[in-house]
């Protein structure tokens, strides 16, 4: 297995030279990458899961800075640190269990701990994020008996884990990290996936004989417009092409394959046909918090035209899509300039840029991205299911630790348990 | 240190060699010009920061973001400062991507360069060619598949050019990258390009193309918008090629060139344009402006100021295209225009405005500066009140308070400008004097002495330093009241051609003046009465096809000339018969002669060296040319091949005799037969001469009579033959 640094130094050179394209991808390798790094990082005995966060910050530290602009880094690197965090607490808690319950021997002690540990370990898990930030919709829900044993437990944690790990050492060591790898290939799946899921639920959307637009290419647009005529919903698609890249011509082409009735129009035409349309389904870059979005150039317009003729604004996202920043964060770049090239040809207009005679006065500007406000999307789907954008910050909550939000701050004091 | 390594990876190779070549890229690290002077003294051109960022950082990004897996950086001039810079960055610890430097001190051109790698023999398969100047955002997948496939139909496409499309100011014939303008002719077919010229005689108005392009090609399409991006994706046997032609020096102006011109190796050269992405390269201090500006424009991308930042302070990209460096300390009042890099560290100062400039890291601008379309470098100090106007300012450069840079100036590292001084338009100003040796001629610029002089700098920073300290203590030096530095004075023909390579826009006047001449120029043309051209593109182009007769005869006489010399030399220094003839035969395809061209010229040039060693009488002239014929006719006769050849020789002597060298007019029958007896010319040819002058003048025939006896002779010697 090559070393690791040098996975780290060759993914983030590509990250550097944007060789990497879309936030899939990027968020999937991110996470292998994250997962050899785990895999790799030798845990000392004690505090191991310090340990395991110090490295996958440093190297997400790195993978950050490489491509500010691709958020989906941030959301995996966060989103790993996080699954480290509620594994230690869980195996803490399952750990300590294990010693109230039955002071069995040590090679009981791991088949106890399994059966135990599902329930307990939600219990803990619950209570630290009850101490660490507003509790989310689903724990409060869920545990209204154990909020007040909640305190307890966590102080006592530290106690008990101190205590606990003396008696089993190493099997506790190997148990973090295998179950750190475990979570992390299940996260690794769940980006695979997050076509099918968002997908399945496109029938509850789209129905018979409706148009609906979208704008430039995504692969979950794509499947989640293929689902729904699967199963037998007949529906036109709208392709607004998204200049300068015209990717919407690849999803026109790739739907129209698919035996999707299809139309191009071009960006510009949106505004004349908006009136024709039942739903505009469009994917996007990143969900920031506040459930703004930050989606490829163009999109504004569509959602303003959107507004205007009340049509629903759907925007599809995989949950590697999410981000715990708001958009007003100055870590977040916005926005991505890139070669006028897309838009003209160098050769053609040279002689307007030749500073040399005086004429050079064009300067042509090519974002990437656009920025659609919350009060503008009627709603997410993502793999969970459909939400509101108020609601997002909620959901966002349940894949991030508040303490990994700014990933670049050398931690002082690390909070696990 | 290239011994060891270049053996173990050729090991390590060679067994690889039958799958897979890693694609290889040769890196020019210096230029073989001065145009980069007085900075290129102190410091190789590859190492100025290109937006804050040295050069060569670009191109090595580049290639390795091409899919290029090894790079030989070939260093000449202040190679050692190159290769430290190399070793502390990161470029030797790249995984997949080796950067090997090799180093030469004496090689004076690109052509001394690639012959001197190709001895070491490292590049094993198609590589690509490129100087450590340019820059570059393309893909080579596609150039290099068309490449292969040229290579497997026609094992003579040597080499693939890059090209894109930009305009040419027309009024000045000059690119937007302050080259000249470049005309290509190009079979749209094939791709192959067919002829190439950067040096077009635009007073003319006019160009050459050989009749023979035409015939051999169907089509051909002639562009003058297009601009050779010098990367070059190459075969190995271009290394060859320029080993066996030791004279070839400039990539272009011998190899392209020559190759074109050249069709008995019948080497083909193609083309491949770019259109999305960019390149370019960067040639002189115009092309540095305007490449400057298309980075910032991000015509470059992703090489950008803030997506490519190499291990120092990250940029952020801000409206209106303007780069700050995280930390930098500007006054509120200060003006930041649009366009603008600012590095890190650097401090501006109250009601300072800056547009369209590049200012690089720890400097520190006073209040109330101006700065429009500068390139500032690293740590320079500019004091209140100065005016600078699109000028290159090399590192620890100190500008004192109210000092005026007026357009184009070069100010050289450590050059301090006093207060309320006045730089003059186009002044190059650097700590070192201008070299001695100014050679106008073009053809040298390369040649001279960069090299030496940049070994000198490299050994000894002592030295300017001591010269620093001279200049500082004259109270008033060249640059006002504590300066220090030396203005170069601009020879008169250089002078013109200021204003068309500095950084500095192009002044409005001469543009229109150029307008104007265009315009009479067309006039002329419309009136017909412009002159036919000379030979000027001569040598060079081949065209003897579709000239006049007075440009072949000159054509001649030179080759006469210089088969002559090169005659004289081989007797003065006594060198090898086998030898003589090789450089009359490289001669003979130079100047694309026939052989019997060739008999007739030696003939002519050893009569000459005959009729001008000394002899006192008729007899002596004659002993003379006994004795010149005896010991080279073995020259004269490899080109005697054929009767024609013979026939030449006795025409050219004819001609001798009756035009410049009448002395041998009465010798003429003698030394005819001396020439049989020598075997030079035999009897058919004596006689077909004789046939040939039959219908001539009287005036023509005067030797044919001469030689009457001895034709007689000849026509009567068979029978003596018979009968013994």
């Amino acid at each position: 297995m090559p070393d690791v640094q040098t996975l780290v130094n060759e993914f983030v050179n590509q990250l550097k030279k944007r060789k990497i394209e879309g936030s899939q991808a990027t968020a999937k390798l991110t996470a292998e990458l994250l997962r050899s790094v785990i895999s790799q990082q030798r845990v000392p005995h004690t505090n191991q899961a310090t340990a395991l966060i110090i490295a996958v910050r440093a190297v997400g530290e790195q993978l950050i800075a490489a491509n500010p602009v691709e958020l989906a880094v941030g959301n995996i690197v966060r989103r790993v640190l996080h699954i480290i965090r509620e594994e230690d607490l869980s195996l803490a808690t399952a750990a300590m269990a294990g010693l109230g319950v039955s002071a069995a021997s040590d090679d009981e002690d791991d088949v106890e701990r399994d059966e135990n540990s599902a329930l307990s370990a939600a219990a803990v898990a619950a209570a630290a994020r009850s101490t660490l930030r507003p509790p989310s919709l689903q724990t409060l829900l869920e545990d209204t008996s154990e909020s007040a044993v909640a305190p307890h437990t966590s102080s006592s944690g530290g106690e008990s884990d101190g205590r606990s790990r003396s008696v089993e050492k190493g099997s506790r060591s190997r148990k973090l990290k295998h179950d750190v790898i475990e979570a992390v290939n299940e996260l690794i799946q769940d980006i695979c996936t997050c076509y099918e899921q968002i997908a399945e639920q496109a029938v509850e959307h789209i129905h018979h004989n409706e148009v609906i637009l979208t704008l430039g290419s995504s692969k979950t647009v794509l499947e989640f417009l293929y689902a729904a005529k699967e199963k037998q919903r007949s529906f036109k698609v709208f392709v607004a092409e998204g200049a300068p890249r015209y990717q919407g011509h690849i999803l026109a082409k790739e739907l129209a394959a698919r035996g999707l009735q299809t139309t191009i129009i071009t960006d510009s035409a949106v505004f004349a046909m908006i009136s024709r349309v039942n739903m505009v389904i469009v994917g996007a870059h990143a969900v920031m918090s506040n459930g703004g979005v930050i989606a490829p150039v163009g999109l504004n317009m569509v959602a303003l035209a959107a507004q205007r003729h009340a049509v629903p604004f759907v925007v599809l996202a995989g949950s590697h899509k999410l981000c715990p920043l708001y958009p007003h964060n100055p870590e977040v770049l916005l926005n991505e300039l890139r070669s006028p090239s897309e838009l003209l040809d160098f050769g053609e207009f040279s002689d307007c840029m030749d500073s040399a005679n005086g004429t050079g006065s064009l300067h042509v500007v090519n974002p990437t991205f656009d920025y659609v406000p919350p009060k503008l999307v009627s709603l997410f789907i993502t793999d969970t299911g459909g939400h509101n954008p108020s609601y997002m910050y909620r959901l966002i909550a349940d894949y991030y630790s508040a303490d990994d939000l700014v990933v670049k701050r050398r931690p002082t004091t690390v909070s696990c348990v | 240190m290239g011994v060891q390594k270049k053996n173990a990876s050729r090991v390590s190779e060679d067994p690889d060699e039958l799958v897979r070549v890693p694609l290889q890229a040769i890196l020019l690290a210096d230029s073989f010009t001065t145009k980069f002077r007085p900075i290129t003294l102190e410091r190789p051109k590859v190492l100025l920061p290109l937006v804050n960022v040295p050069m060569i950082n670009y191109t090595l990004t580049w290639l390795e973001s091409a899919g290029v897996e090894e790079v030989f950086v070939f260093c000449c001039s202040h190679s050692k400062q190159v290769v430290n810079y190399l070793e502390k960055s990161e470029w030797f610890s790249q995984p997949n991507f080796t950067v090997t430097t090799i180093e030469s001190q004496n090689s004076v051109s690109a052509g001394d360069a690639l012959r001197l790698i190709y001895e070491r023999n490292v590049v094993h398969g198609d590589f690509v060619l490129i100087s450590g100047d340019t820059l570059s955002n393309m893909s080579l997948t596609q150039a290099l598949k068309e490449h292969k496939e040229r290579k497997k139909k026609d094992s003579n496409a040597v080499m693939t050019m890059v090209i894109k499309r930009s305009k040419a100011n027309p009024a000045i014939h000059q690119s937007r990258l302050g080259t000249d303008e470049l005309f290509m002719a190009i079979d749209p077919n094939t791709k192959q390009l067919l002829y190439y010229e950067d040096k077009a005689d635009h007073s003319k108005g006019t160009l050459h193309l050989d009749k023979s392009l035409h015939v051999d090609n169907p089509s051909l399409t002639l562009h003058h918008d297009k601009q050779d991006c010098y990367i070059d994706i190459c075969s190995p046997e271009v290394l060859s090629l320029f080993t066996d032609n030791f004279d070839y020096q400039h990539l272009r102006r011998h190899f392209v060139k020559g190759l074109l011109v050249d069709d008995i190796m019948g080497y083909k050269i193609f083309v491949h344009e770019i259109h999305s992405d960019y390149a370019a390269r960067i040639d002189n201090f115009r092309s540095y402006d305007t490449v400057s500006k298309d980075i910032i424009h991000r015509w470059t991308y992703p090489l950008v100021p803030d997506v490519m930042n190499f291990a120092n302070t990250a940029m952020k990209l801000e409206r209106q295209g303007m780069y700050r460096a995280s930390e930098i300390s500007q006054s509120q009042s200060a003006v930041v225009g649009p366009f603008t890099v600012i590095g890190s560290d650097t401090k501006i100062g109250n009601n300072t405005k800056i547009t369209n400039s590049v200012i690089g890291e720890g400097c520190k601008i006073g209040s109330n500066v101006v700065i429009e379309g500068c390139y500032i470098w690293n740590n320079i100090v500019i004091e209140d009140g100065c005016k600078l106007q699109h000028a290159i300012v090399c590192d620890g450069v100190i500008i004192k308070s109210g000092a005026v840079l007026e357009p184009g100036i070069i100010l050289s590292f450590k050059v301090v400008v006093g207060p309320e001084f006045v730089v003059p338009p186009y002044s190059k100003v650097s700590l070192l004097q201008k070299p001695i040796e100014e050679d106008s001629d073009e053809e040298l610029e390369y040649a001279d002495s960069t090299s030496a002089i940049g070994s000198q700098v490299d050994k000894s920073d002592v030295e300017i330093v001591s010269q620093v300290d001279n200049t500082h203590f004259s109270p008033v030096s060249e640059l006002g009241m504590g300066g220090a530095g030396h203005v170069w004075s601009t020879c008169e023909g250089g002078h013109e051609e200021e204003w068309r390579h500095s950084v500095a826009p192009i002044p409005k006047d001469k543009i229109l003046e150029a307008i104007k001449t265009m315009e009479d120029d067309m006039e002329l043309i419309h009136d017909g009465s412009f002159l036919p051209t000379s030979g000027e593109l001569k040598p060079n182009s081949n065209d003897s096809d579709d000239d006049d007769l007075e440009d072949s005869r000159d054509d001649s006489y030179y080759f006469e000339k210089e088969v002559e010399a090169t005659f004289l030399r081989a007797v003065h220094e006594n060198i090898q018969e086998s030898h003589l003839i090789l450089e009359i035969n490289s001669l003979k395809l130079s100047y694309n002669k026939l052989t019997a061209d060739c008999a007739g010229a030696v003939f002519y040039a050893m009569m000459k060296y005959a009729l001008d060693s000394p002899h006192n009488s008729a007899d002596g002239l004659l002993q003379n040319v006994q004795v010149v014929f005896t010991k080279w006719k073995k020259v004269l006769r490899s080109y005697l091949t054929d009767i024609d050849e013979q026939i030449e020789v006795i025409l050219k002597f004819e001609e001798m005799c009756s035009e410049y060298a009448k002395e041998f007019a009465p010798l003429f029958t003698k030394i005819l037969h001396h020439l049989y007896n020598e075997d030079v010319v035999d009897e058919d040819a004596i006689l077909s001469w004789e046939d040939e002058k039959k219908d001539a003048d009287e005036a023509d025939k005067v030797f044919v009579k001469q030689a009457q006896k001895l034709i007689q002779w000849l026509k009567e010697a068979p029978e003596e033959d018979d009968d013994e």
